[in-house]
């Protein structure tokens, strides 16, 4: 694609939205927020929104549904969390106080979309369908990621930092070239956005115009490093001017504002209008995983603020008021996290079942002598002490 | 850009390809570089889900002229550029590779494929494991490798023990026409990812190899393929030099030169790094009861040395002397004035051959 190629398709958009092409790139000048922390919807001039930067309300049965995968990732997280103090699992990174945005990253995906996520990303995955123990089997301790890529159309959560990020564009990219309609959310937190696979990944989808939505949580940490050393871009939003892809900020305990930032790009995505960057701005509530001591580095006063700010009681408040929550409603919702949680805790209260023979099957599709070797020795090292 | 199915099919058919290229080749010897650039031409044709990328692959051919004409031969959706990112280009592949493309990239030298190696090592080789054989990778990742070709700084390394020594990964290196041929279709149609190492001094070695026939006998399945086995480069009696890629074309120099002195080298091309043919490699230690191995790398912790440990494990009763090792210093590559005294001559192999205790 020729330079004036990629030039004409930032200008044919913002056309659209009656706008030029930098404003159509550069971020809203204030964070997308549609909802008070008390759930009261903001006045329209107070959202943040601007001309090209407008997003449509979600639909009342949209929100509840949104909301129901809320509570239970909410129960998620703490079952989980829980789990791993009694020690029936090894690490869990919890992404309790960010579920609003676990929950919009994956909702707003089709059957026929990918999602490329992190460590963080528990309950985006399972929002995307993946069952609950197979989701959790590698903080287990397991050698292998659990479930089926394909099955889901959900990666591996990914531990080396944004190397995923590059994964999402190559599958965007082989649809493209089989002119095949997915769309990929690639999913990354604030830290992260200073990796150099960070830059490739969005500079390559830009390059070669891919539908591919980068979706940063920017919890404000990564374990103890503050944003203000990761970066000293005006936000992470605005890098994506640099490489000729929209940017957009919003608040990332919003749920409302994320279903209707993420709805939006999903379809500019699949409209063949390029990558995009959204930046989630929420807060890690718990330390970065159980080995953690969060006391380190910062006040727990900070902490307080973020939890007066939590995205479940504030979508509650706001479905409570418009009347949409109803006791057989609610019960449900609860009724359904909690169903989930209980085939988390069964499961896991069983002893995982990983047989040491199975470490050779995998790394070739065809076992190598020297690897055929080496498991017989293990099998009959297995055999002699189990004699 | 729209790309549909139908951009995927080239307009050409195997048999005008093959009838073109048996032509061109009735009367000349064919390069190193063409093998390559045929069998890569091959399998875009044999397999609509090939994509070729990678820096200056597209326009230019490659630094190396090892994708010459396949952007126009098969248009910008099958052979096209990337920007300049190794680890987004590996990256990028794996995503490809994930959603049922096979894409074989060039890195552009050896030393530039080291962005890459987080995405090679944590990935590229991980990701059928890591997936219990759901997700596998079937990729190409060719390495232009070694020296012998006055280059500078950052253009001659012999890379391949990072490789081999990370599993879940291929690691081939052909040494000969036929065989980069060959062993570049076998990588590209092997399910596992392979790290493909391309000794550039050998771009231009010219060999009378009928391309075409062996085009035709690979895909009817027939013998021309080498399957992960160690070939006999040269037979001997007297030692064994186990040697591969670039070293090859040097240890049958050597052998030549001791022939006229009455001494018969074996000598083995190992062709596949991993997976290693340990059978045909100790079949020949345990006739001649004397090797050494050959490698153009540093010697320290090198694959050279995995090769002597494993024949000193499986061919100790059968060896009359230790197993020595010819390698390169364990310096940085030197600059191009100096590099004939780092690497492997014909002379340091025969003084080798000298100190495998004769006289017992
Ligand atoms: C390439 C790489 N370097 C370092 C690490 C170790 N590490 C794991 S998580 C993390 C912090 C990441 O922070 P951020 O991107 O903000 O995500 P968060 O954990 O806050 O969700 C670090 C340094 C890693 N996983 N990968
Ligand atoms: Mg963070």
């Amino acid at each position: 694609m020729s330079t004036e190629a990629h030039a004409d398709r930032i200008s044919d958009v913002s056309k659209k939205f009656g706008i030029t092409p930098e404003d159509y790139m550069l971020p809203a000048r204030h964070m997308i927020n549609l909802l008070n922390p008390d759930g009261t919807l903001r006045p329209e001039d107070q959202q943040g929104t601007e001309p090209g930067h407008e997003y449509p309300l979600p639909s009342p049965a949209r929100l509840l549904e949104a909301y129901a995968a809320l509570v239970t990732g909410r129960r998620v997280n703490d079952q989980n969390s829980a789990l791993v103090r009694q020690g029936r699992m090894a690490v869990y990174p919890s992404s309790h106080g960010q579920e609003a945005c676990q929950i919009a990253a994956a909702l707003c995906l089709g059957e026929n979309d990918w999602l490329f996520p992190t460590y963080r990303d528990t309950v985006a995955v399972l929002t995307k369908g993946v069952a609950p123990m197979e989701v959790m089997t590698s903080f287990r301790g397991e050698w292998h990621c659990g479930y089926d890529p394909k099955a889901y159309n959900c990666a591996p959560m990914s531990t080396p930092l944004t190397t995923q990020l590059l994964h999402a564009v190559g599958v965007a990219h082989a649809a493209k070239l089989r002119g095949e309609d997915t769309v990929v959310v690639a999913m990354c937190g604030d830290g992260a956005t200073s990796e150099g696979d960070f830059h490739e990944a969005l500079n390559f989808a830009a390059v070669f115009n891919l539908p591919v939505i980068f979706f940063v949580q920017n919890n404000k940490y990564a374990i103890s490093v503050p944003l203000s050393q990761q970066s000293a871009a005006p936000s992470l939003a605005h890098k994506a001017v640099g490489y000729g892809m929209a940017g957009e900020r919003v608040d990332g305990n919003d749920l409302m504002a994320l279903m209707a930032i993420m709805t939006r790009a999903v379809r500019m995505a699949r409209e063949g209008n390029g990558p995009l960057l959204i930046e989630a701005h929420t807060y890690r509530m718990q330390a970065h995983t159980n080995a953690d001591d969060d006391k380190r580095y910062r006040e727990d006063s900070e902490v307080q603020e973020w939890i007066a700010k939590d995205p479940v009681t504030r979508m509650k408040a706001y479905l409570d008021d418009a009347g949409l929550l109803t006791d057989s409603t609610v019960a449900k919702i609860t009724a359904d996290a909690e169903s989930v949680a209980k085939t988390l805790r069964d499961g896991m209260n069983q002893e995982a079942n990983t047989d040491p023979r199975e470490l050779f099957e995998h790394v070739y599709s065809a076992k190598t002598p020297q690897l055929a070797e080496q498991q017989a020795m293990l099998v009959d090292e297995l055999d002699r002490e189990e004699a | 850009m729209t790309a549909t199915t139908s951009r995927l099919n080239p307009n050409v058919s195997a048999a005008t390809a093959r009838a073109a290229a048996k032509a061109a080749n009735e009367h000349q010897p064919v390069t190193f570089g063409k093998a390559l650039n045929t069998a890569l031409a091959d399998s875009l044709v044999a397999d609509n889900s090939v994509v070729i990328f990678g820096e200056d692959v597209g326009t230019l051919g490659g630094v190396f002229r090892i994708t010459d004409g396949l952007t126009a031969r098969f248009g910008s959706e099958r052979c096209f550029d990337t920007p300049l990112a190794e680890s987004g280009i590996v990256g990028m592949a794996v995503g490809m590779a994930i959603n049922g493309m096979r894409p074989v990239i060039e890195m552009q030298f050896d030393a530039f494929a080291y962005p890459a190696f987080e995405q090679i090592a944590s990935h590229v080789a991980k990701m059928r494991n890591r997936t219990q054989g759901k997700l596998n990778l079937p990729m190409v990742i060719r390495i232009p490798y070694a020296g012998g070709v006055g280059g500078v700084e950052h253009h001659c390394d012999s890379s391949e023990a990072y490789y081999a020594h990370t599993p879940g990964l291929k690691v081939f290196t052909p040494s000969c026409v036929e065989d980069a041929y060959l062993m570049l279709r076998e990588a590209i149609d092997s399910d596992d990812p392979v790290v493909f190492f391309e000794p550039k001094k050998l771009y231009w070695s010219k060999e009378q190899v009928d391309l075409a026939q062996l085009a035709e006998q690979y895909e009817a399945k027939k013998s021309a393929r080498t399957e992960g086995q160690a070939r006999i480069a040269r037979p001997g009696s007297d030692a064994t030099l186990i040697t591969y890629g670039p070293s090859v074309s040097t240890a049958l120099e050597a052998a030549k030169l001791a022939a006229e002195e009455g001494i018969s080298l074996e000598v083995l091309d190992i062709r596949s790094i991993v997976p290693f043919d340990d059978e045909t490699v100790c079949a020949s230690v345990r006739k001649t009861g004397r090797a050494i191995v050959v490698a153009e790398a540093q010697g320290f912790a090198s694959v050279a040395s995995e090769i002597v440990a494993r024949v000193q494990e499986r061919c100790f009763h059968s060896l009359a002397a230790p197993v020595l090792r010819v390698t390169g210093f364990d310096i940085p590559y030197p600059a191009p004035t100096l590099e004939k005294f780092h690497l492997p001559s014909a002379e340091r192999i025969l003084d080798a051959v000298d100190q495998l205790q004769w006289e017992a």
